[in-house]
């Protein structure tokens, strides 16, 4: 080290959230544009001019419910309804298997509460056989798009029903027919592989896109940038949703860098359109991802598009957030709740009422009751009912290679030997 | 047939699928308009047009990442690593995503796609053009690993790899893309125009993945291995007169157990030879393999010859090099034990 007494010493910035346990958290220096505010560009609008809504932020709903502004879906109330009821449904299966793994029946659950909207509107505003690259946190696709519930929670259970053999952590979940893809544990890794697709999806010259997300922690990854250099130089038919929700697990968004600058903003360096939506508007995030969707639909390019919005609640059930973070910033949260505000909304049109919402609340939460009373009778982890052990050495390759199979013959002969069920 | 070298084959191997099969791209840095650094996918981009082979950014991470993306949708992806000492920026995506999609997703989503990739020493490439990482990849379950030594097997092994279903690491011997190579350094080199299995069929033929090639038959030693070294070895049981049995792996994983174990059985004695380094090589498997397999047949410790235990170096490259000074020295010590 050396020290020159006419210089000053050089200090190392560690970004430091604005408030810990015990805090009083006050959410009023950010600054939320109006609904209706950001101007809404045409699909082919060229990358560079997406400067403005990169820092804005796309709001449709204003603080009373109503629909303000270029960005306003005009979605029918049906669909509205739909919306509710998807996001409705997301948040009751959450409750349901977060509690089931605090009673034991599986080893781990994540919730996306708070963050309903992103999946529910999104999975509205792209076709059924778009594909999808979530992340773990994007049940809410699923939920919308109608897939069995009992068919998401053999595989949360890892039972005799789990399509996945009982082989992947709880959530990762997958479907082909689903247009869902697998779920790795392995952050940010579908982002290239969401790309990858929508490439070979334009070189077949196929309608179909690609979409994929990941938190605004996951963005740090290199799989990040090499997935927007990749997505801009073959103008990839893919949508980029970055879900910042403030926290990687207990680490604030300020880790993943920003404090000086939005996720949205990353695109403009890449020559990608870049959008800043208030994730917690379930129009303006069906109208920014319909938006995009109809740019990648129409050769004009990928969308990077940053859901702003929070993280309601712990990172996982292994997760206890009152140990990093002030307890208040969920009510204190400057863009509310997705549920209620789409709530309000569809109230001020006359479409729906306080006695239609408790009454679609008891509707979805005993359609989740049935459907995991349903799962259960195809076993709870450890509780039997589950995959015949030999299960595991299968699809690691298409074919079971010698060394494979003697090791499952080793494995079914000392569990023979020592008494123990093998299916 | 015709007269090829080793990257004439694999080019012939890309052009004969690509004309059978749609859904085969050819990506990586450097492939498409100029053919590659090595010349492998000359011509092809002209011929099948810039959607099906064509030049990526500088990023290995994104090659495969996309790759795998590709696989998903349903294409036969073969990209390329421009040297096996630049996949690792690619070993996220290899390992936690190429290789468990099958399993992950219980079959829904594969990745059937080829990595080719110029390995091995023996041409001053200091220390990152000259790695053997194919013991990094053995120890992957879900990859086959595959290495040819000749520009027939080049051929018949790529287009089995390509049209296998699962994902396949296939490192190509760049020493010997143009000729064999005994190891003698300060001799002139040979050209594959002057060895039999320079002779490559210009159409279709496949050479089965995990079957091994026995390329001496001999009762005394058994000798293992692949890529440069099986040339290696070759020269050095010639030039000893030993009557050893020499079997190129060809495939790492799925290995040919069959053939190595019915080999030591007959010869009670086994040599392993790399050009990666010692500690958790293959050649480690390999030894643990026979001892566990073929120990009442033994009469002398298994032998590895390989790398040293340290980075490639610039200038010893020929004393790190497992060449015939190495290889006949350990010869002379297993058939005296």
């Amino acid at each position: 080290m050396s020290t020159r007494p006419n210089l000053p010493p050089l200090r190392l910035h560690v970004p430091e959230p604005k408030y810990r346990p015990g805090d009083e958290a006050d959410f009023g220096d950010i600054a939320i544009p109006a609904a209706g505010a950001t101007p809404r560009p045409a699909v082919d609008a060229a990358p560079a001019a997406f400067h403005d809504l990169a820092y804005g932020l796309v709001r449709v709903l204003d603080d009373d419910g109503r629909a303000i502004g270029p960005w306003d879906p005009k979605l029918s109330p049906d669909t509205l309804r739909g919306i509710l009821r998807a996001m409705a449904k997301t948040r009751a299966f959450d409750e349901r298997m977060y509690r089931a793994q605090r009673q034991g029946k599986t080893s781990f659950y994540m919730k996306c509460t708070g963050e309903e909207a992103i999946a529910c509107a999104q999975a509205y505003a792209l076709h059924r056989d778009d594909m999808c690259f979530p992340s773990y946190r994007q049940q809410g696709l699923l939920i919308a798009r109608d897939w069995p519930l009992i068919d998401m929670m053999n595989q949360i259970y890892s039972n005799k029903g789990d399509r996945l053999g009982g082989k992947q952590l709880p959530i990762m979940y997958s479907t082909r027919e689903g247009s869902f893809f697998s779920i790795s544990g392995n952050l940010a890794t579908q982002l290239p592989q969401a790309v990858g697709w929508a490439m070979a999806s334009a070189i077949k010259g196929d309608t179909r896109i690609a979409s994929t997300w990941c938190g605004e922690g996951s963005t740090a990854e290199g799989d990040f940038h090499s997935a927007c250099t990749f997505a801009s130089v073959y103008r990839a038919p893919v949508i980029l949703n970055v879900v910042n929700n403030q926290w990687a697990i207990s680490s604030y968004s300020g880790f993943a860098g920003a404090e000086a600058t939005t996720f949205a903003a990353r695109a403009i360096g890449y020559g990608i359109a870049g959008l800043r939506v208030d994730g917690n508007d379930a129009l303006a995030v069906y109208a920014a991802t319909e938006w995009a969707a109809e740019r990648a639909r129409t050769n004009q390019g990928p969308t990077l598009i940053e859901f702003f919005t929070y993280r309601a609640e712990g990172h996982s059930t292994s997760d206890d957030p009152s140990a990093y973070r002030s307890a208040q910033e969920r009510e204190k949260w400057p863009l509310g709740d997705p549920i209620s505000r789409l709530k309000q909304h569809l109230i001020g049109l006359g479409e729906w009422d306080e006695e239609r919402q408790a009454a679609m609340d008891l509707d979805v939460a005993n359609e989740v009751k049935a459907a995991q009373k349903e799962s259960e009778k195809n076993g709870i982890l450890g509780h039997g009912m589950h995959q015949p052990m030999s299960t595991m050495f299968y699809d690691v390759f298409e074919t079971l290679p010698w060394h494979l199979e003697e090791q499952k013959q080793d494995m079914l002969a000392e569990a023979k030997a020592a008494g123990i069920e093998t299916s | 047939m015709a007269r090829m070298n080793m990257i004439q084959a694999i080019n012939s191997a890309l052009d004969v699928l690509m004309d059978r099969d749609p859904d085969i791209v050819v990506m990586g840095e450097d492939v498409g308009y100029f053919g590659g650094v090595f010349r492998a996918t000359a011509g092809l981009q002209a011929k099948y047009g810039k959607t099906r082979v064509f030049d990526t950014p500088i990023s290995e991470l994104g090659i495969i990442g996309v790759a795998v993306g590709m696989g998903a949708y349903g294409l036969r992806p073969v990209p390329e690593i421009q040297f096996a000492d630049y996949i690792y920026p690619a070993f996220d995506q290899l390992v936690s995503e190429a290789a468990r999609l099958r399993y992950r997703s219980a079959g829904e989503f594969t990745a059937p796609i080829t990595v080719r990739s110029p390995f091995g020493g023996g041409i001053f490439g200091g220390q990152t053009h000259s790695q053997s990482p194919e013991g990094i990849f053995t120890h992957v379950s879900g990859l086959k690993t595959v290495i040819p030594s000749t520009p027939y097997d080049a051929k018949g092994l790529l287009i089995a790899a390509i049209e296998d279903n699962d994902p396949v690491i296939f490192f190509e011997p760049k020493r010997i893309y143009n000729g064999p190579f005994s190891g003698h350094y300060d001799r002139p080199a040979k050209n594959w125009s002057q060895h039999p299995d320079g002779e490559v069929p210009e159409d279709y033929y496949r050479i089965e993945l995990g079957k091994a090639r026995v390329v001496r038959r001999g009762a005394d030693l058994t000798i293992l291995a692949y890529g440069t070294m099986v040339h290696v070895a070759a020269g050095v049981i010639e030039e000893q007169g030993i009557d050893a049995e020499l079997i190129d792996l060809r495939t790492l994983l799925p290995l040919d157990i069959e053939t190595i174990e019915e080999s030591v059985k007959k010869t009670g004695r086994c040599m392993v030879i790399h050009e990666a380094t010692r500690t958790s090589g293959f050649g480690a498997e390999l030894s643990a393999l026979v001892q566990e397999r073929c120990f009442y047949h033994l009469e002398a410790p298994v032998e590895r010859v390989t790398g040293y235990d340290t980075p490639y170096p610039h200038s010893l490259e020929w004393a790190y090099f497992p060449g015939p000074v190495r290889i006949g020295e350990a010869i002379k010590k297993i058939m005296k034990d």
